[in-house]
């Protein structure tokens, strides 16, 4: 089989019109779903499909981008640590282009500093080998999905003795970031799209507390156009009946259990942090990973304590991420929304990484303004 | 703090046209300057030449399908082509690092040779610079042309409602295909560079007697540069069908693998054709006829539903703009 199989049968047009059918034949009431992951938020935006469902159907972007949600202190911190002597700062995908309160290690790379985007964080052996005289810090980011690489990379570290490479931890966890938005009490959210890549990883089960507490079906989807489609049609089912439980329509790569090695890995190196602060969101207890006391001679914000700074920075008042991310608000319903706040110059969260929702609704997102084709 | 390049400043995309206008046509504006055409188009005498000139610092120097010597001669060959030019005279500069293998640099040569006779073209002046160890990446060709003007009027500002687009292949082969040797992503097929001079194809549709609105080789920035900026010069929407977009099995794949478009993947020869709906067919049936253009797809059609914009139609009903690449795209990819 191809990697394109794995695509193709996933896009096509004969059981996406199906789907959409059988979602404007049963839905009966208004249903607020929040995707939880900034992949979904791109899956429903890129592919268009809001547009081909009824417009009962409502999708609220949730917080599940692990660059949008990275509060400024914490970039600040990355740029600190790579603007230091004999350092190369090694990070994923879009953090480079974030900005902190001042730069960005995207201005800071043009200044001369060496700084590495990886697609692999297991890069970061090879060019510690290499960099024997330099420190190389790896800013870890992500969900549950990609702690389990860290943890990888922190074992091959430790098997070849390497004592110049730090990490910097950022590891979020999902089930306590959904627990906060639901918790506030003014979340208009009805039910929910469970993350694909995490749910490999942790299970299903670690949503059903939420799916009990708060009277949510949740229903864990793959990635795909017909996944997402299929995923809305199994919540307007639950919502029919009455119920309120987690489903698995990513079968094919999530179980209830998950991943029981990545997450044995992952408990050998990484504890809870009691609290982590989420750009747009404010402070979640319990939300986040740091290195376990015994690896403290890798961890980056001990080793580096004197460079990082400390200041909590929030984002322009104007911003209304927040509000966007508990579904009281749309992108479009923000005043600095294309115009003071646009990916190149983001001023808030959602704006910050191609997975935002804003940044999902300004690249692809402006035909689905109501009317706009008269 | 003060201003820097950056690498996105190069991408192709949207800061690469913000440094070009605001700060090159600010210094160097003139009237044939500023029509921002693949080459520029100037009488001398009684005739009428296209003239340009591209530099290729690709990374790695070697790809499957192509190396940067044959890059540098059907880039400028292209450009050329897209002004309906013949390409008749080019200039080549190397700057090599010091240490560069001699066999190396002869295989590059060998392979411009031979790109050569494809279209008929010949370096008549050149140059040599050997730089110090870091001065650059191994090996950095120039090259400038001019050609002579057979068919007059191609612009990106003749775009009108009626027209049709065709792409002459398929679409993103040459992104891909870097980016998975940079990376060393392992693919099991075959996946190469569409690197090709397009004067042979052009020829044959200007000697067909189709009429061509637009012509360009979607470069840097891909289809959806192109289509954007068409778009946008000539005031108009283009509305593409995204089932029609000609892309390969293995592009669809690193696309999906590292989170690209393949509409945003540079492509090395492949063009952009815009013209009337009724000459459509016939360009179809002309290109067909060569190696390089077989894979050709009438992809959508200009309106005017979303002025300066691009729209791509799903097969399911659902539309979206598609909008000019930003940021860091691939570094180094021509």
């Amino acid at each position: 089989m191809s990697e394109v199989d794995l695509i193709e049968g996933f896009r096509d047009p004969v059981h996406m019109k199906a789907l959409a059918a059988l979602i404007k034949k049963e839905c009966k009431s208004k249903i607020n779903i929040m995707e939880v992951c900034g992949g979904h938020t791109h899956t429903i935006m890129k592919f268009g499909l809001s547009q081909i469902l009824p417009e009962l159907i409502e999708f609220v972007h949730g917080p599940g981008c692990p660059v949008c949600i990275m509060p400024k202190e914490r970039i600040d911190h990355a740029i600190a640590l790579a603007s230091m002597p004999n350092t190369i700062l090694a990070t994923l995908g879009d953090m480079i282009r974030v900005p902190g309160s001042k730069t960005s290690l995207q201005k800071l790379r043009a200044e001369g500093k060496d700084i590495r985007s990886l697609y692999s964080p297991l890069d970061v052996i090879k060019i510690a080998q290499e960099n024997p005289d330099k420190n190389v810090v790896f800013f870890a980011i992500g969900f549950e999905t990609t702690t389990p690489m860290s943890a990888v990379l922190m074992q091959h570290a430790i098997e070849n003795k390497l004592t110049n490479v730090f990490f910097h931890i950022n590891h979020v966890t999902v089930p306590e970031a959904v627990e906060a938005i639901m918790s506030s009490g003014d979340a208009l959210i009805d039910a929910f799209l469970g993350p694909s890549h995490v749910s490999v990883i942790t299970g299903y089960k670690i949503y059903e507390p939420i799916a009990e507490k708060y009277h949510t079906p949740i229903v864990v989807a793959g990635f795909e156009p017909t996944d997402v489609m299929e995923s809305v049609l199994r919540i307007v089912r639950q919502v029919n009946a009455g119920k309120s439980v987690v489903d698995n329509e990513y079968a094919r790569a999530v179980s209830r259990e998950g991943n029981l090695k990545a997450q044995a890995l992952v408990n050998t190196y990484f504890e809870k942090r009691s609290h982590f602060r989420w750009r747009g969101i404010g402070d979640i207890p319990n939300s986040a990973l740091k290195l376990r006391a015994e690896y403290a001679a890798f961890d980056a914000e001990i080793v580096f304590d004197d460079v990082l700074p400390k200041t909590e920075l929030n984002d322009h008042k104007l911003c209304i991420c927040g509000d966007i991310l508990k579904g009281r608000a749309k992108p479009f319903d923000c005043k600095v929304f294309g115009k003071a706040c646009t990916p190149t110059n983001p001023m808030g969260s959602c704006m910050v990484s191609s997975e935002g929702a804003c940044s999902a609704y300004f690249k692809y997102g402006k035909l689905n303004l109501k009317g706009a084709r008269a | 703090m003060s201003k820097k390049i950056l690498l996105s400043h190069g991408g192709g995309g949207e800061e690469t046209q913000s440094l070009i206008k605001e700060l090159f046509f600010k210094h160097f504006e003139n009237e044939i300057l500023l029509r921002m055409e693949d080459a520029a188009s100037l009488v001398m005498g009684s005739t009428k030449i296209a003239f340009t000139t591209d530099s290729f610092v690709v990374s790695p120097l070697f790809f499957k399908g192509g190396n940067i010597g044959k890059l540098a001669i059907a880039g400028t060959v292209n450009d050329l082509s897209m002004m309906g030019a013949k390409p008749k005279y080019l200039t080549c500069s190397f700057m090599i690092e010091e240490g560069f293998e001699y066999a190396k640099l002869e295989e590059i040569v060998i392979s411009m040779r031979d790109e050569m006779a494809k279209s008929g073209v010949k370096i008549v002046a050149g140059d040599t610079k050997v730089v110090p160890r870091g001065g650059v990446d191994g090996l950095f060709i120039n090259t400038a042309g001019i050609g002579e003007i057979q068919y007059e009027g191609i612009s990106a500002h003749n775009l009108t409602q009626g027209d049709v687009i065709i792409v002459s292949n398929e679409v993103g082969n040459h992104g891909a295909c870097i980016l998975a040797t940079r990376e060393e992503i392992e693919l099991e097929s075959d996946l190469q560079t569409d690197c090709a001079s397009l004067w042979k194809p052009v020829e044959a549709l200007i000697n067909a007697g189709v009429k061509i609105h637009a012509l360009r080789d979607a470069t840097r920035g891909g289809l959806s540069a192109v289509l954007n900026e068409w778009a946008e010069t000539s005031k108009v929407c283009i509305e593409v069908d995204e089932a029609k977009i000609p892309v390969a099995q293995e592009v669809k794949g690193v696309c999906e693998l590292l989170g690209f478009e393949p509409y945003e993947f540079a492509n090395e020869g492949t063009m952009v054709i815009c013209l009337p709906e009724s000459e459509a067919q016939k360009a179809i049936d002309v290109l067909q006829r060569f190696p390089e253009s077989a894979k050709c797809a009438l992809i959508g059609k200009v309106t005017t539903a979303f002025t300066c914009k691009v729209v791509l139609h799903t097969p399911w009903g659902s539309e979206r703009f598609l909008e000019p690449p930003k940021g860091e795209l691939l570094p180094r990819i021509c």
